[in-house]
């Protein structure tokens, strides 16, 4: 799968994001990392001009709840809807269903095992063989864990 | 694919402006497809030099001063994919500052699949679909790995060759073949201690192996300073025409890598190889 990494806002904290950039590299993936601080905007046009199918968003600052909805948004509204996003970072599990319900499928906390990182993503993989929804604008209750 | 569009219908789309469908059709080309763009003559830039001297960095600086100018500036960057895994770490565009907000700048990151000489398969259809959806520059940046790296010539009309402060006494012996090619150096970090030295040792270097014509350049992406002159040297760089006999040879080599890497019973082949049931030789012939 080619998948973009991103650092959403100004958070600096890079390592989990670089982390999981090279555990998905070593488990098969072509992977483009952004570096540091993209806004929603710029995340959304990298996206497209990678032809991503899967987009990872790292957030460890606590903007998670202005700037996760925002990437969102602005996928659906390019056209982008069969993108599936996940995240991880600290995000308190108060605010995880809200993230939830914006179309992102799965979210990982401080560690989590990258092993479980691929299989989410071989789990997302199967559902678009199968036809089932599970981009971040496709309608779908679906969600990992 | 957007569902129910056809590749051909997406290429329409793209040539008729969409981004989104542009990406798309460099990703079927990627893949395999092949689409028939009208002839013409692309602007096409290639830049290469060891990893690590600031290729990306230099490629960001160049794009901001062409956004400038007006022009329309498509990256192709090239990073390798692990032997091991298949996977690849393309994180060349993090280095490009500008590469994500402009319109009129198009970055895609490509990864080798394992394609040798530097560069990715099929290199050549993307550079035609980018100029015939309007890109007026097209850069291609290339793993940076030494002296294989001479394929770059066959698919872009310059070569800028990039090397480091740190890099220049060993420049002889190790680019020895690029270093003839190249038609611009520069010595990128010039704010870096040792930059001169570097740079001497390369006007040496070239001045043994092809005649003091190939200018060389100091420059440093961070503090912006010697750019303009590197852009000047780009522009007005007159497009080298005595190599059509190499470029032939490294385009004939690339399709037939491709091609065997493409072919359905390598896996199968590989296999009896590794186990030591065939012969080289067996093996090439049983994949003619
Ligand atoms: C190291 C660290 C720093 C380093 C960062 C170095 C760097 N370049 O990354 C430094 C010292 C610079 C730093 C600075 C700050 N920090 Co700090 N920092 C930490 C710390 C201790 C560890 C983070 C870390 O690197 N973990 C190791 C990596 C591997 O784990 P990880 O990032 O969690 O990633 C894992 C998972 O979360 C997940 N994951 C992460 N991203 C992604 C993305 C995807 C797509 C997926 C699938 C998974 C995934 O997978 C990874 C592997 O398991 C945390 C506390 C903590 N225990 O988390 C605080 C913490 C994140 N920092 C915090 C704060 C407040 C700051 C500062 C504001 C402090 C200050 N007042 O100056 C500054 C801000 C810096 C900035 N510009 O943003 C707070 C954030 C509070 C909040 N969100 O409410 C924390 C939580 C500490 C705390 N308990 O208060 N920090
Ligand atoms: N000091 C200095 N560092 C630079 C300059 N250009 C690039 N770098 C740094 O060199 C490293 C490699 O740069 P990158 O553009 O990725 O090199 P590439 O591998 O050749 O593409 C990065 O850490 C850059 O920040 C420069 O002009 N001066
Ligand atoms: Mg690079």
């Amino acid at each position: 799968m080619r998948i973009v990494i991103a650092k959403p806002g100004l958070d600096g904290h890079d390592r989990g994001a670089k982390v999981v950039a090279r555990a998905l590299r070593d488990g098969g993936h072509e992977v483009v990392y952004t570096g540091l601080r993209k806004t929603p905007g710029e995340i959304v046009r990298i996206v497209m001009d990678e032809d991503a199918s899967a987009l990872g968003l790292s957030t460890l600052s606590g903007a998670h709840d202005a700037l996760v909805p925002a990437v969102c948004e602005g996928l659906r509204e390019e056209g982008l809807s069969e993108v599936i996003v996940f995240a991880g970072g600290i995000i308190p599990f108060d605010d995880r269903d809200s993230l939830h319900d914006q179309g992102v499928r799965a979210i990982f906390g401080p560690g989590a095992r990258t092993s479980e990182i691929l299989e989410f993503l071989e789990a997302a993989s199967g559902r678009i063989e199968s036809g089932e929804p599970v981009g971040v604008g496709e309608n779908s209750g679906w969600r990992w864990g | 694919m957007a569902m129910g569009l056809s590749e051909s219908d997406t290429m329409s789309s793209a040539l008729s402006g969409s981004r989104r469908d542009l990406s798309r059709t460099l990703t079927a080309i990627e893949n395999g497809a092949s689409f028939n763009f009208t002839a013409a003559d692309p602007w096409t830039l290639g830049v290469t030099g060891p990893p690590g001297v600031g290729k990306s960095s230099l490629i960001g600086s160049l794009i901001s001063k062409w956004v400038d100018k007006g022009e329309r500036v498509a990256v192709l960057a090239v990073d390798p994919s692990s032997p091991n895994s298949g996977g690849a770490l393309l994180a060349d565009r993090m280095r490009m500052q500008a590469a994500d907000s402009a319109d009129s700048v198009f970055v895609r990151s490509l990864a080798t699949r394992n394609h040798p000489g530097g560069l990715a398969s099929r290199i050549s259809p993307m550079i035609d679909c980018l100029h015939a959806c309007g890109w007026s520059r097209i850069v291609i940046e290339t793993v940076g790995s030494g002296q294989s790296e001479i394929r770059i010539v066959a698919f872009t009309d310059r070569v800028l060759l990039v090397d480091g402060p740190d890099r220049g006494d060993v420049v002889q012996a190790e680019k020895a073949g690029i270093l003839e090619l190249a038609d611009i150096i520069a010595i990128n970090k010039s704010d870096l201690p040792n930059s001169e030295q570097a740079a001497d040792s390369v006007r040496t270097a070239i001045g043994l192996a092809n005649g003091p014509d190939t200018s060389v350049h100091l420059v440093s992406a961070h503090d912006g300073s010697g750019v303009d002159d590197l852009l000047e040297e780009i522009e007005s760089c007159s497009v080298s025409s005595g190599r059509n006999r190499l470029r032939a040879r490294e385009r004939l080599l690339s399709a037939w890598d491709s091609r065997l890497l493409d072919h359905p019973g390598l896996n199968e082949v590989l296999d009896s190889l590794e186990t030591g049931s065939i012969t080289l030789d067996e093996a090439v012939e049983s994949l003619r």
